[in-house]
């Protein structure tokens, strides 16, 4: 009887454990993370922010979060009811199910996957249902126009961001998430890490980032001077709460790719007494949270692209730039021999 | 035992899911249903250990394949009751086509029961000492390479081809240059006149 259990029920239910620590670290660090992005975006327009709510109005996403819970589910009338309550809950399980493979320490990973590069990416580029399909069932103009644009540019910017993955590959040789961390360790500290040799990559991917996750300056799809609130329009309470839910979870992946991709995870910046004193997965939610400020910033200050030149950007600037780093840098790697 | 438990969930929600997407009436739920049936398929693919092909089924069909569908479908207005009418004829075309199909399988796995050294044939098994992405970079871009650079010349072609299809300048729409509006300088832009009083331009 023993024996069954832990050869049939104990592996399971850790991993079950192992997920569950996951959510709850991730949503409780998301909520203090949207209070952070709307302090340092209030303190760029020379306001106060939230400040109510707790002390300094630490708690306001909780509250926030007890009222979107406790409002009345309003469906259309003239919406496909399924498809409606679907779409939210879609967008938010593939943001969340994609920090299964994350790894914020050596060997923390709930899930290390050979292909976890890939992973990611897969789910990434299905994010793009929750938005098409609830676009399309609230059945309004506004809110099928803000899916349209959102599916079109998700899509353009998924290219590039697949080719400047592609270049961290071809350095690190592995689709591995640790590996590829661990193939950033050298004796140069943080000098060896692939933002400095793969600096446009490193630019590009930032920027790519915040078109792939809605983010300003490229939120077109939720312009509201166009499109009222985009996708969300006829959504309220928590079907809204859960497309929330589901951004700035996307959001904070894209962080964390930066972070494991261009600035080595959970590597301290120099491999000597002080820094390596201090847990990997402290340098990681250091980084984590530098590359969360960034994206909080360029919300703050950098005005809305305009459609069509978001498209320019993708297609004929980031699409040929990648495209052509990935025949450089493979070029380098095997003229000099560093190919791994 | 698992496993084989695992394969049958996934292969009988599959079979079910392709099923719905041919009697389903609204046609954004037979595209719904194909979602499911690729992500079943590809749970399929990570479970026989190809899982970077189960990957990229899901990057290719479910990211960018089916998104397009759902694209055109959402935007048609469709007459479903059209196409419940015309179901009779197309149906003999697709139930041959099917009989083929299945009859080809049948002959393919069938052979494997029947001699299994013809399964040895296979060009490039399967190396135990690699993980399936290195084994098939390490065939793709050494034994098949010129197949590959074919298939990717075969779809530039195609991609070129429905581009000059479909692009038309329209001569009434005003178009941002970017680099023109970089190369403008200050004279050619603005000028100086002397207003003399009482007098316009």
């Amino acid at each position: 009887m023993l024996e069954f259990f832990w050869t049939w029920i104990w592996p399971p239910l850790l991993i079950a454990i192992h997920s569950l620590a996951v959510l709850v670290v991730l949503l409780v660090l998301l909520a203090f993370l949207l209070y952070a992005d709307r302090k340092i975006w209030a303190a760029v327009q020379l306001r106060r922010g939230p400040n109510v709510v707790g002390p300094w109005g630490v708690f306001q996403s909780f509250a926030d979060m007890l009222k979107f819970v406790f409002k009345e589910v309003v469906i259309p009338a003239g919406s496909n009811k399924g498809i409606y309550i679907l779409a939210p809950m879609v967008t938010a399980v593939l943001a969340m199910s994609s920090w299964a493979v994350i790894p914020a320490a050596e060997g923390w990973a709930v899930a290390n996957l050979n292909v976890g590069i890939l992973y990611i990416f897969a789910i990434s580029s299905l994010e793009v249902y929750g938005i098409i399909l609830g676009g399309w069932a609230s059945n309004n103009k506004y809110a099928f126009l803000g899916a349209l644009r959102s599916a079109a540019q998700m899509v353009s910017y998924e290219v590039s961001i697949g080719f400047i993955i592609v270049t961290v590959l071809l350095c690190a040789g592995s689709l591995n998430l640790t590996e590829i961390v661990l193939a950033q360790k050298s004796s140069y500290g943080l000098l060896g890490w692939y933002w400095l040799p793969l600096f446009p990559m490193f630019v590009m991917f930032f920027i790519s980032g915040l078109a792939e996750t809605n983010r300003p300056p490229f939120d077109l799809p939720e312009a509201e001077s166009e499109l009222v609130a985009g996708f969300m329009t006829e959504y309220g309470s928590t079907p809204y709460l859960l497309f929330m839910l589901g951004e700035y979870v996307a959001i904070l992946l894209m962080s964390a790719m930066t972070t494991i991709l261009f600035l080595g995870g959970w590597l301290p910046p120099l491999d000597i007494a002080p820094f390596n004193w201090l847990p990997g997965v402290f340098w990681f939610l250091l980084k984590f949270c530098a590359v969360f400020f960034m994206f909080a910033m360029v919300k703050a200050f950098v005005p809305r692209y305009r459609y069509d030149q978001l498209m320019r950007l993708g297609w004929k600037v980031f699409l040929p730039i990648s495209l052509a780093m990935v025949v450089i840098v493979a070029g380098v790697l095997v003229g000099f021999g560093w190919a791994p | 035992m698992i496993a084989g438990a695992f394969f049958y969930l996934f292969a009988t929600i599959l079979v079910i899911s392709a099923l719905v997407v041919i009697v389903s009436r609204n046609p954004v739920h037979s595209v719904l249903f194909l979602i499911l049936c690729f992500f079943n398929a590809a749970a399929l693919f990570v479970m026989m250990g190809a899982e970077l092909l189960g990957m990229l089924l899901l990057i290719v069909y479910v990211g960018a394949v089916a998104v397009l569908f759902l694209f055109v479908v959402m935007m048609l207005d469709i007459d479903v009751a059209g196409l419940r009418r015309g179901i009779k004829q197309y149906m003999i075309v697709g139930g041959a086509v099917g009989v083929v199909v299945l009859l080809e399988l049948f002959i393919v796995l069938g052979g494997w029961v029947i001699s299994p050294e013809a399964a040895g044939n296979a060009r490039a098994p399967a190396p135990a000492d690699v993980s399936n992405t290195v084994a098939l970079g390490r065939i793709l871009y050494t034994q098949y390479v010129y197949f590959f650079q074919a298939a990717g010349m075969i779809l530039l072609v195609a991609m070129v081809g429905a581009i000059v299809l479909t692009l038309q300048h329209r001569k009434d729409v005003k178009r941002q240059n970017i680099p023109d509006q970089i190369a403008r300088r200050r004279d050619q832009a603005a000028e100086l006149k002397d207003v003399k009083p009482g007098q316009g331009i």
